[in-house]
């Protein structure tokens, strides 16, 4: 009886109820912004055939955000330098070795993660590494907040301002080169903004976890449409959209946070990829039966 | 002087290459290549695979850097006539990702994309130059398509409209006939015709001999340096050819050139 009359009065209570903590609102707002700019990120970084490099990146700026914290440095600072110095040394690497790139890679950023573990047993501070490693977006500081806010701004700009070249580099680099464009400055470009948004995306849902919000949304909308401003706007829309959803649940279930918002953009990866109007799997099978 | 020799007076050369080297670390890839296209010609750039035909294209577009020699575009260099949107390449199909998600419109808009400002909004007159280049390559009715719905010789097509978007006085094709229909066949053959007549130079790398016959004023045969050059009736001679497509095995050919440019290093 009771739960009748707050459901009558409160129609949308369980929806409303988090957002009356001041850390849920902080954490819905930092989650979906850093969802909007990886899904847009994750764009370039599909059509490109980035993933694995995404994977390091995220990866190697690990030892960076553990040395800021040493030094009193905003921890992205020292995020941005190792996911560049770890994409350098992988291009350092290549170029003056016989090993494969991929090779490279999986070399560079495992040593790089490595040295981060290693730090963070060795420097004492209050760094927790379980919020490094799996995100806390309930446990956001106003600080964190800031810097999150800056850096979003910043990757976001650039991408709008350049995102044709950007399409153009990923689509075909020869045409670009040939008229004119430098696409050695895109090529880092978009290396420097992929760190940027692993270094945001680590906020909420970890190290570990940030290469899925540079992929999942771009493969999702990559099912979805054959347009390329269509293919960024679906991308953001459902990985913001993932993030909000993953924050509820985790506050509803108590289960953790990171997990849950990744959890809920491979959910909708696989309808997508189940029941995308052209390119989804039982599609496929209805147009080659008929 | 070449445009004497070519009865033809005060004729703007679009392609010049001297003495053209180019090696990748310590690999001679062309060597001695010279190479003058007036405008308004039609040329076969006619080699076995590794003959140097794409280190070639790369040198005219500026992509690798001539470890020794001169190439100039319109008269200037390459690097100014890729700024002047002078150079459009072709590519082959394979080179392409057509999954990717553009329509037809899209591709052929970027052609534009080096006259436009910073942003790439295409103004009035660049989508009125992309409707004129899908017109003339007949796939106005395809535009909005993406492009990996395409066949084979329609891909091939809009391509060939992203270069006439560009406005590019000189083009640049790799293998244009492999994979493509009948009717994209004939009809790039008489756009190749249209361009000449407006002065601008196609150059087509190839190994199909029967194409070149057809189409080209002027034929280079190249292996690693340029072995002839000139009006294709001239040129097309069974010794020449022997010599282009393995007569001598390419190693004796490069045999001088690379200790002349170690020489120089």
């Amino acid at each position: 009886m009771n739960e009748l009359i707050i459901f009558s009065a409160q129609p949308f209570g369980w929806l409303l109820e988090p957002l009356s903590h001041d850390f849920m609102r902080r954490a819905l707002m930092v989650s979906a912004l850093v969802g909007a700019v990886c899904g847009l990120l994750s764009c370039y970084m599909t059509l490109k055939g980035w993933a694995l490099m995404g994977d390091a990146v995220s990866h190697a700026v690990m030892p960076g955000v553990v040395v800021a914290y040493a030094l009193g440095l905003p921890f992205s600072i020292g995020a941005f330098v190792f996911g560049v110095g770890s994409v350098a040394l992988i291009g350092f690497v290549k170029q003056k070795s016989r090993v494969k790139e991929d090779t490279v890679i999986g070399l560079v950023f495992t040593g790089f993660f490595a040295l981060g573990l290693v730090l963070v047993s060795k420097i004492k501070s209050n760094i927790d590494l379980m919020h490094i490693l799996f995100g806390s977006p309930l446990g956001i500081s106003g600080s964190d907040v800031r810097q999150t806010l800056i850096i979003s701004g910043l990757v976001v700009t650039i991408l709008i301002v350049f995102r044709r070249d950007l399409m153009l580099y990923c689509f075909d680099a020869t045409h670009a080169r040939s008229i004119g464009i430098n696409t050695g400055v895109l090529h880092y470009m978009l290396l420097s903004l992929l760190s940027l948004a692993a270094v945001a995306g680590l906020q909420t849902v970890g190290i570990i976890l940030v290469v899925a919000m540079l992929i999942t949304p771009g493969a999702t909308a990559y099912l979805l449409t054959d347009r390329f401003d269509r293919m960024n706007l679906l991308a953001i829309a459902s990985s913001s959209m993932s993030s909000v959803i993953g924050v509820y649940l985790s506050y509803w279930w108590d289960i953790e946070t990171g997990g849950s918002i990744v959890l809920v953009q491979t959910i909708i990866f696989l309808l997508a990829f189940l029941f995308a109007p052209r390119y989804g799997v039982l599609k496929t099978q209805v147009s080659i039966n008929s | 002087m070449d445009r004497n020799k070519r009865d033809i007076v005060q004729r703007l050369l679009r392609i010049e290459a001297e003495d053209v080297c180019v090696d990748y670390n310590g690999t001679v890839a062309l060597y001695d290549a010279s190479l003058s296209l007036p405008a308004g010609s039609i040329c076969g750039l006619v080699g076995m695979n590794g003959a140097g035909k794409s280190t070639f294209f790369k040198a005219l577009m500026g992509f690798v850097r001539p470890s020794r020699g001169l190439i100039k575009i319109n008269g200037s260099e390459v690097y100014r006539a890729q700024r002047n949107q002078a150079v459009a390449y072709v590519p082959q199909n394979e080179g392409i990702d057509y999954s990717f998600p553009v329509s037809v419109w899209d591709v052929v808009m970027m052609g534009r994309y080096g006259s436009m400002n910073l942003f790439r909004i295409p103004r009035e007159s660049d989508k009125r130059a992309v409707f004129h280049a899908l017109e003339r390559v007949e796939l106005l009715e395809l535009s909005k398509r993406p492009i990996g719905a395409l066949s084979g010789g329609q891909r091939k097509r809009a391509f060939l409209a992203r270069a006439i978007a560009q406005r590019a006085s000189v083009l640049l094709l790799d293998e244009p006939f492999s994979g493509v229909d009948v009717r994209t066949e004939k009809l790039m053959s008489e756009l190749f015709i249209q361009f000449r007549n407006e002065g601008r130079t196609i150059l087509i790398s190839t190994h199909d001999l029967s194409h070149v016959r057809d189409f080209c004023d002027l034929v280079v045969l190249i292996n690693k340096t340029v072995l002839a050059y000139g009006e294709t009736s001239e040129i097309f001679t069974p010794e020449n050819l022997t010599l282009t497509f393995g007569g001598m095995p390419p190693e004796l050919l490069s045999g001088q050139a690379p200790s002349d440019d170690f020489k120089q290093s």
